[in-house]
């Protein structure tokens, strides 16, 4: 099942496209990246793949103001100038459920934790749409890896934030429930601007409008063709057996 | 469900008629009954000397419940204060550290010259020896939460406050029930200690008496009603803490019943 995507622009200057810049992140002597930039298009996709350490996983905490070090920097602007950090929503590595809340307080949690008023209605609404909506008086730990990440999937939703920075959201599952779960992440947010930091080259393939390497140290990002067709892309076709080589090789190259 | 409940309750009356069994021997073999009295005339006195023993046991009762509940409170309002601020930890942790640091048993009798010998000191003895591993294993939960869920806070725009109490707090249950479970057989020996010290009722000052006119059989009996008080107070307060936290799996495998269907 193919679920149509919105025409994405690749022009970095159409409005509604975010900017990071002057990205920098050092530990001491060591400098993971300086002075990194890219666009991200609105509406879409982006995949961040690199070696591990290479600080694509601190990148997208910067971008989400979480705390790195002492010596990191990063600016995130778009043409409105308003500020980005309170309209982003965040995916971890777990499923980050709080086992002590039922499904449906998971999958409110934004609104508890600003003290605001929570909106179940819409809670639901949104577990109507993972396919969840039996399991909403459930405590997280009685359902399935796949279940529980539609959980977080609707969670994040829930945030109603323009920006959606996840990072490896789907590690933990298996192969078969990670190509379920990609099909309805595309198509929930599908409105949203995504960063997706991912280990996998299939995951990136299926579902990055924009395939950013980082390799290098200090790391720079280079930009990768995505295989032709709008995600998610179906896993198993020549193009993206080829662009599946092609990453691989990218990612494995040592750089100078 | 019956069934299941009903096993581990034939298998601890099995074990104790084991121990009394053994203990019936020991007297046959010869112990001297001052020594060691038969447990049927412990039985004999437990019935006879009732209304002496319910007198005292609920003067114990009363320490140890007033000591638990001041110990739990101020523990686990020492270790969120310790959490929420975080330049108070190098004053008051070598403090809290020092209050363990301190035998209770040493420090007793001036907490009955200070306290007086009513219930007052008792209370304050039994707050003492509970305080610190309250304190420790609740601070010990709010220090290890999943920092995944604090980053996915963060994100949200969670207030340290909110962070405190709606996710470092239910993360810290788990750790903080440990230390109830052995604070409600620790708050028994602080009520104890302070009867023997000085006092005038309770169940340490009966059994002082007792020893004191070789009443081994009253010892016993009054001994025996402690146990059974620091047992209840034991499977009271697991209960609770299982109540508190419905979302917990059970380790002994007794309850697995999860929003009504079993997992």
């Amino acid at each position: 099942m193919q679920h149509s995507r919105h025409k994405v622009s690749t022009d970095a200057h159409a409005p509604g496209a975010l900017h990071v810049q002057n990205a920098r992140l050092a530990f001491g002597e060591r400098v993971l990246f300086d002075d990194i930039s890219l666009s991200l298009p609105s509406a879409s996709w982006s995949c961040l793949l690199g070696r591990s350490g290479c600080g694509k996983s601190s990148l997208l905490r910067l971008m989400a103001g979480l705390e790195v070090s002492n010596d990191a920097q990063l600016t995130l602007e778009d043409a409105s100038q308003r500020p980005w950090r309170q309209r982003i929503a965040w995916m971890g590595q777990q499923d980050l459920l709080l086992p002590w809340r039922r499904v449906i307080d998971n999958v409110q949690l934004g609104s508890t934790m600003r003290g605001e008023r929570s909106d179940p209605e819409r809670a639901m609404a949104l577990l109507e749409r993972t396919g969840l909506d039996w399991a909403a008086r459930r405590y997280p730990q009685t359902l399935s890896g796949g279940e529980r990440a539609r959980v977080a999937l609707a969670r994040t939703l829930y945030e109603q934030a323009p920006l959606v920075l996840m990072d490896e959201p789907f590690a933990a599952l298996d192969a078969l429930t990670r190509l379920d779960i990609h099909e309805r992440a595309c198509e929930l947010l599908a409105d949203r601007m995504v960063v997706m930091v991912t280990h996998d080259p299939i995951e990136a393939l299926r579902l990055g409008d924009q395939l950013l390497v980082m390799r290098g140290s200090p790391a720079r990002i280079e930009h990768f063709a995505p295989p032709e067709g709008t995600p998610p892309r179906h896993p198993a076709t020549d193009s993206m057996s080829r662009h599946h080589d092609d990453l691989l090789k990218a990612l494995t190259e040592q750089t100078a | 469900m019956i069934r299941s409940l009903l096993l581990p309750a034939m298998r601890l009356v099995l074990a104790t008629a084991l121990l009394v069994g053994l203990w019936q021997l020991v007297v046959l073999m010869g112990a001297p009954r001052y020594m060691l009295p038969a447990p049927s005339s412990v039985v004999q006195t437990l019935v006879a000397q009732s209304a002496l023993l319910w007198h005292h046991a609920l003067v114990t009762l009363g320490e140890i419940v007033a000591g638990f509940l001041c110990g739990t409170l101020l523990g686990i309002g020492t270790a969120l204060i310790l959490s929420r601020w975080a330049f108070l930890r190098s004053t008051v942790l070598p403090l809290l550290l020092l209050t363990q640091a301190i035998p209770v048993f040493a420090i007793a009798p001036l907490l009955v010259l200070w306290f007086g010998y009513g219930p007052g000191s008792k209370v304050v003895m039994a707050t003492l020896i509970i305080y610190f591993p309250i304190a420790s294993t609740c601070y010990d939960g709010l220090r290890q939460t999943q920092p995944g869920w604090l980053d996915l806070a963060a994100t949200m725009g969670a207030s340290a406050n909110r962070r405190l109490f709606y996710i470092r707090l239910p993360a810290a249950l788990p750790s903080l029930a440990s230390g109830l479970r052995m604070a409600a057989t620790a708050a028994p020996i602080g009520a104890i200690i302070g009867e023997w010290v000085g006092s005038s009722a309770g169940l340490g000052y009966l059994m002082l008496q007792a020893n004191g006119r070789m009443q081994t059989d009253l010892m016993f009996a009054a001994l025996i009603v402690l146990l059974v008080i620091t047992i209840t107070l034991y499977f009271t307060v697991d209960r609770l803490c299982r109540l508190a936290m419905p979302w917990q799996p059970d380790r002994t495998g007794r309850q697995t019943l999860i929003n009504g269907e079993k997992i």
